[in-house]
């Protein structure tokens, strides 16, 4: 019996290691190709600071929005029975399983200048195709379903009795909201947001389609790394690498700001 | 006084359709008892505005908290309701003392502190003002629980399975503690256990639940002397006398019982003393003079009930407390047993359980 179990442990270890190596033998071929010089050079380069800096500010702005909506939204799902709910959740999911490039035509069919909203939004003198705000309306797309998801869940998961002492102490549902269920809550809002926030620095389809590759207005990160890609791959490589370095050490610090529990465990 | 609390609601759980009715004085304790999924714990959510029947009115002296005829519905944070929760649901993100000062809100912040800290000593907790609640243990918590449900000075205050999640040894200290803890306590209390035992030591006045619906109502020992129903009858169990324990000698401790008669226990006591004697273990005889046999335990004692369980006969005795006997029919119908005659109740030493209280 012993030896059948540890067969299929060394099976399972095997497994893993080869996971691992898979994934993360591309983004160590990055650092080791690069070379530290390049990389030194590839920050000293201003489209790259340029991009870096760009990609930095709207994903914030981005996370922002989403954090701010999308609690009270998650809360809702999480706390209400209605009729239509997993219709909801299903529409919710939707950007998560769509292809970028066509959530960047539809972002164009609903607000682009021709779209259903265009007119709307041109009178009231927003404008967003190939803006830095298109970028930001694109992240939002396609970055919200991962904190709305993980944060629902983790709403859901919370110890009913907790939320219902809270009422009874004499707290309205606003209270209890913010001073019981988002602080109990926090490892999985953090992981959510970690979630997103990551997938909001990769973004590229979406904000090529919708808000175009203009440096400093709209060429993120990952869309400078495509335009030098095919003029100078040492370069582009460069900003990968610091790409990489940057949403790594982003996540961490999210992480470690919430503590051990957004590491996986519950909050 | 603190004014009384009446609750009468109709709501369908699952399977379950509950119809209950309750009335408890400004100063009662009363206790819901009952299976697991009688609809007792849901009867407390509606009290407190955690869950909404299809039909319902409860008051607080001329306080309307629920009339569904009417349309009326207050929030839970309207209702003033102490909620002592099963999982005890202290906020894990905060120490002791800001989890009891929660409730707290709106008051000038230098009372609240001195409020918080007074609650936290009177429950024994005050050293652990800092401390959080995952460090604590289950008798520690509950007590932080309850310092929490009442410093607000609730109007109600509701238990749910005070002592569920405490482990079987801390829980016969547990029940003192709780009930010394309540004893303090002027408001209209409702306690929702599954325990006989622990209900009649914390309430004075049980309300049996079985299948959503009220079977009997009344003291704890007439509860158990007079069932209502085989079923009340074998989930009341054991009949509780209260007295003090007057000494041990040869082993055995001599209980004086409130209102007079002498009980022996092979059990230690002192002070004041709940005696526990399970009906099976009481035998009935008449009056007929000398006797001869290892029961140390021989009370005079009034019939005052019959009650059919089964193939069995509940005899409700007053010693005058009121206690329970267990016979067959058929040697209730030899001795010619009937309410009124004067009898014998007679049990082992050995069958009786002592209690502090």
């Amino acid at each position: 019996m012993t030896g059948r179990a540890s067969a299929f442990a060394v099976v399972a270890f095997a497994a893993l290691a080869v996971a691992l190596c898979f994934l993360t033998f591309p983004v160590v071929a990055v650092f080791a190709d690069t070379g530290v010089g390049n990389l030194l050079d590839a920050l000293g380069e201003e489209d790259a600071r340029e991009a870096l800096w760009l990609s930095l500010r709207t994903s914030l702005a981005a996370i922002a929005i989403i954090v701010l909506v999308g609690t009270p939204a998650a809360w809702f799902l999480a706390t209400r029975d209605f009729r239509g709910r997993a219709a909801v959740l299903t529409l919710i999911e939707l950007p998560l399983v769509m292809p970028p490039a066509i959530a960047g035509i539809g972002l164009l069919a609903a607000f682009g200048p021709n779209g259903i909203l265009g007119g709307a939004l041109e009178d009231a003198g927003i404008r967003l195709v190939l803006e830095t705000a298109g970028v930001i309306v694109a992240l939002v797309f396609v970055a919200a379903p991962f904190f709305l998801r993980q944060a629902q869940a983790t709403f859901s998961d919370l110890d009913p009795e907790v939320v219902e002492a809270s009422r009874t102490l004499g707290a309205g549902e606003a209270r209890t909201f913010i001073a019981v269920a988002v602080p109990a809550a926090r490892g999985g809002l953090t992981a959510g947001l970690a979630l997103a926030w990551g997938r909001a620095l990769g973004e590229f389809g979406a904000t090529l389609m919708f808000a175009g590759s203009f440096p400093g207005i709209t060429q993120t990160a990952p869309l400078a790394i495509f335009a030098e890609f095919n003029e100078d791959f040492t370069a582009a490589l460069a900003l990968s690498a610091v790409l990489i370095a940057v949403s790594a050490a982003l996540l961490l610090t999210v992480k470690l700001a919430a503590g051990r529990d957004a590491f996986g465990g519950r909050g | 006084m603190s004014p009384g609390l009446e609750a009468q609601a109709t709501a369908t759980l699952r399977q379950l359709r509950i119809d209950l009715r309750l009335a408890v004085p400004g100063h009662g304790r009363i206790a819901l008892v009952g299976p697991s999924g009688a609809g007792k714990s849901t009867m407390l959510r509606i009290v407190a505005g955690l869950h909404r029947p299809e039909r319902g009115v409860v008051r607080l002296g001329d306080q309307v908290w629920l009339d569904t005829g009417a349309g009326v519905f207050r929030p839970p944070e309207e209702r003033r309701c102490g909620f002592l929760f099963q999982s005890y649901a202290l906020f894990g993100h905060l120490d002791v003392r800001r989890n009891v000062a929660y409730g707290l809100r709106g008051v000038p912040r230098a009372e609240r502190r001195v409020r918080t800290d007074r609650m936290l000593e009177r429950f024994g907790v005050l050293h652990l003002a800092e401390a959080d609640p995952g460090e604590l243990s289950g008798g520690e918590r509950q007590r932080v629980a309850l310092a929490r449900a009442l410093a607000p000075k609730p109007a109600v205050l509701l238990l749910d399975e005070p002592l569920a999640a405490l482990d079987p040894t801390s829980r016969a200290s547990a029940i003192r503690e709780l009930g010394s803890m309540l004893g303090d306590v002027k408001v209209p209390t409702i306690i929702v256990t599954h325990d006989f035992h622990e209900a009649a030591l914390l309430a004075d006045r049980l309300v049996v639940v079985e299948r959503g619906r009220i079977v009997q109502q009344g003291p704890p020992s007439r509860i158990a002397s007079a069932p209502a129903t085989p079923f009340v009858g074998e989930f009341a169990g054991a009949s509780v006398l209260f007295g003090r324990a007057e000494g041990i000698e040869d082993g055995t401790t001599t209980v004086r019982l409130d209102g007079g008669g002498t009980v022996r226990s092979a059990e230690p006591g002192a002070g004041r003393v709940a005696v526990s004697v399970f009906p099976w273990e009481v035998a009935v005889e008449l009056d007929l003079g000398a006797h001869r046999d290892s029961a140390l335990n021989r009370i005079p004692a009034e019939i005052t009930t019959m009650t059919e369980v089964g193939s069995r006969v509940r005899v409700g005795l007053a010693l005058p407390q009121p206690m329970a006997a267990e016979v067959t029919s058929a040697s209730a119908q030899a001795l010619g047993l009937q309410a009124g005659m004067a009898v014998n109740a007679v049990w082992k030493a050995t069958a009786t359980r002592v209690t502090p209280v």
